[in-house]
């Protein structure tokens, strides 16, 4: 890739920067209400979205600048395998459809504002309040951390070496956050999304014509595995299970992290969550579409030092520079969004989870904005600082366990909305065993995501996260069976 | 309207997650393999199928 500056390039770059910026800082007059001192405001922007704020809101969200960056390259670098995240990001929309309204509900009737929350009056527990809280909180740092990867990309991509570019972004981020709270964000999804998808269609619209079409760019992939001797544009029988699993795990994993569930407690109705469940699947097409531009790259036989170099390489050398730098732009926007909304979800866990239940309980809804704004800069640099002195393979590593560790709150946050079987002893017993024999299981296999399981004669790779889930499943049930209930629940909760 | 229109959530856990359904090349579609066009397409099915079971609740907006 070219690494003199690009100044055309730079120039709309900072243009759009500029432009989301002012938008962060707007975005704490936007449908104002009285006070921004709360958390229901701050943290949740009053929990008033209808169905197009949420939509690009939580599209904005879910599909990163690093899933923009990094599906492509992993087709790119291995073929169909990389592909699973599109069957992934069809099938969370009717798990969506069927869980989330009612989590709505839950959360909306007791003005409850993190997962741990719903857990501590649903259960009572203290203890399994605090380990989904710090399940969520210790996941989504790296999930931050990435998202750094993926603006430094585009920064990179523009011909800026360093880390001031992206120290100055982010520091420009944590403000209009500290300010604005989860309103700024969902100001700033309009223009992020909008611009990803202009760049995308405009990509996979322009580049096969120029390569030759798609059938073309099928075949030139296809020649250069087979050249390579690994990777395909078909699975290996090998690779179902693999594939399949993948998908599932992370699917039930997707909405169980802090942003993707602020999204929807902001919403303003169940009715909003069902609606964008039918809707969001438009970002998958287009998130589908994108992948492709992995196997572009084998067309227009890019040669790269890093397999994520490949979008933007591909915007480099097939558009003229003004739209290269657009399209640099949105990945770096694309950025900003989840991590703000990151940082956010993590504050008000710590802010509900942590201090109000073990510092100070008497905090109003004033002092729980205030401690959660000043949480959420600490997340920030947190992040920053793990991508500056850690290396970038420290990042990749602990997003795919924080990908396990999250998976193993599902029994606590959602069998509760469905049945009142299960105790809270049994889903922390549950929880203990999937997160850290997962955690074991995936350190022993060298942290790969894919475990060998072999049950007779059957042996396949299958998703650790998922096997760690059933087995959290399993335990909690024998547990459930075996210990005593207590005899008083602790707090009736309405849902 | 009753809430077995529900179930149709399930086909596309079905149809995507059993990967011999689909790993094919041919037949080709405007140039994408089988099996990208395939689980393309559930893209807007699983929509269709969504929104059929959305039509079973009120609309509280």
């Amino acid at each position: 890739m070219k690494t003199e500056l690009d100044i055309p390039a730079l120039v709309v770059f900072l243009f759009f920067f500029a432009l989301v910026t002012v938008m962060g800082f707007v975005a704490s007059h936007w449908r104002r209400p009285k006070t921004l001192a709360s958390l229901d405001e701050w943290g949740l922007g009053g929990r008033q979205f209808g169905t197009w704020i949420t939509w690009f809101l939580v599209g904005g969200d879910f599909y990163t600048a690093y899933t923009v960056i990094a599906v492509p390259a992993l087709v790119y670098s291995v073929g169909a395998y990389g592909f699973f995240a599109l069957p992934y990001t069809i099938i969370v929309y009717p798990f969506v459809f069927m869980v989330m309204p009612k989590l709505w509900q839950v959360a909306k009737d007791n003005g409850y504002v993190t997962a741990a929350d719903v857990v501590h009056g649903r259960y009572g527990s203290r203890t399994l309040e605090a380990v989904v809280a710090i399940t969520g909180v210790v996941a989504t740092m790296p999930y931050i951390a990435l998202q750094l990867i993926g603006m430094a990309t585009a920064v990179k991509a523009l011909g800026f070496e360093g880390e001031l570019p992206l120290i100055a972004a982010f520091v420009v981020l944590a403000l209009y956050t500290y300010s604005s709270g989860l309103r700024a964000p969902a100001l700033i999804a309009f223009v992020k999304d909008i611009m990803i998808y202009i760049a995308v269609i405009a990509a996979i619209s322009v580049i096969p014509g120029k390569l030759g079409g798609y059938a073309n760019v099928f075949n030139a992939a296809d020649e250069a595995f087979k050249a390579k001797g690994s990777g395909s544009i078909l699975l290996q029988p090998s690779q179902y299970v693999a594939y399949a699993t993948l998908a599932l795990g992370s699917a039930l994993a997707a909405f169980m992290y802090p942003h993707t569930l602020t999204g929807i407690f902001a919403s303003k109705s169940a009715t909003t969550i069902r609606k964008n469940a039918v809707l969001l699947p438009a970002y998958t097409l287009m998130l589908g579409l994108l992948a492709l531009l992995g196997y572009m790259g084998h067309a227009a036989k890019l040669k790269l030092a890093s397999n994520n170099d490949v979008v933007p390489a591909l915007f480099q050398m097939l558009f003229p520079s003004w739209f290269a730098g657009f399209a640099f732009a949105a990945i770096a926007i694309g950025a900003l969004v989840p991590a703000a909304v990151m940082s956010i979800g993590a504050a008000n866990l710590f802010t509900r989870n942590f201090w109000k239940a073990y510092v100070n309980p008497q905090v109003d809804s004033a002092g729980e904005a205030a401690v959660a704004k000043i949480a959420s800069l600490v997340v920030k640099v947190g992040a920053l600082l793990v991508i500056i002195y850690l290396p970038t393979q420290f990042a990749l590593d602990l997003q795919l366990l924080g990908g396990l560790w999250i998976l193993q709150t599902l029994p606590a946050l959602i069998f509760g909305l469905f049945t009142r079987w299960f105790t809270a002893a049994a889903l922390l017993a549950g929880w203990a065993v999937g997160l850290f024999g997962g955690t074991y299981l995936a350190w022993t296999d060298g942290l790969k995501p894919l475990h060998m399981l072999s049950v007779g004669s059957f042996q396949a790779m299958v998703y650790v996260g998922l096997i760690a889930l059933v087995v959290n499943i399993v335990v909690a049930v024998l547990v459930n069976l075996v210990v005593p209930k207590p005899v008083v629940t602790a707090k009736v909760v309405r849902t | 309207m009753g809430r077995h229109y529900l179930w149709l959530l399930l086909i596309p856990f079905v149809g995507l997650l059993w990967v011999p359904f689909y790993n094919f090349h041919d037949p080709v579609l405007f140039g994408f393999p089988f099996f990208y066009w395939y689980q393309l397409a559930w893209v807007p099915v699983t929509a269709f199928l969504t929104w059929l079971a959305y039509r079973t609740y009120a609309n509280e907006d």
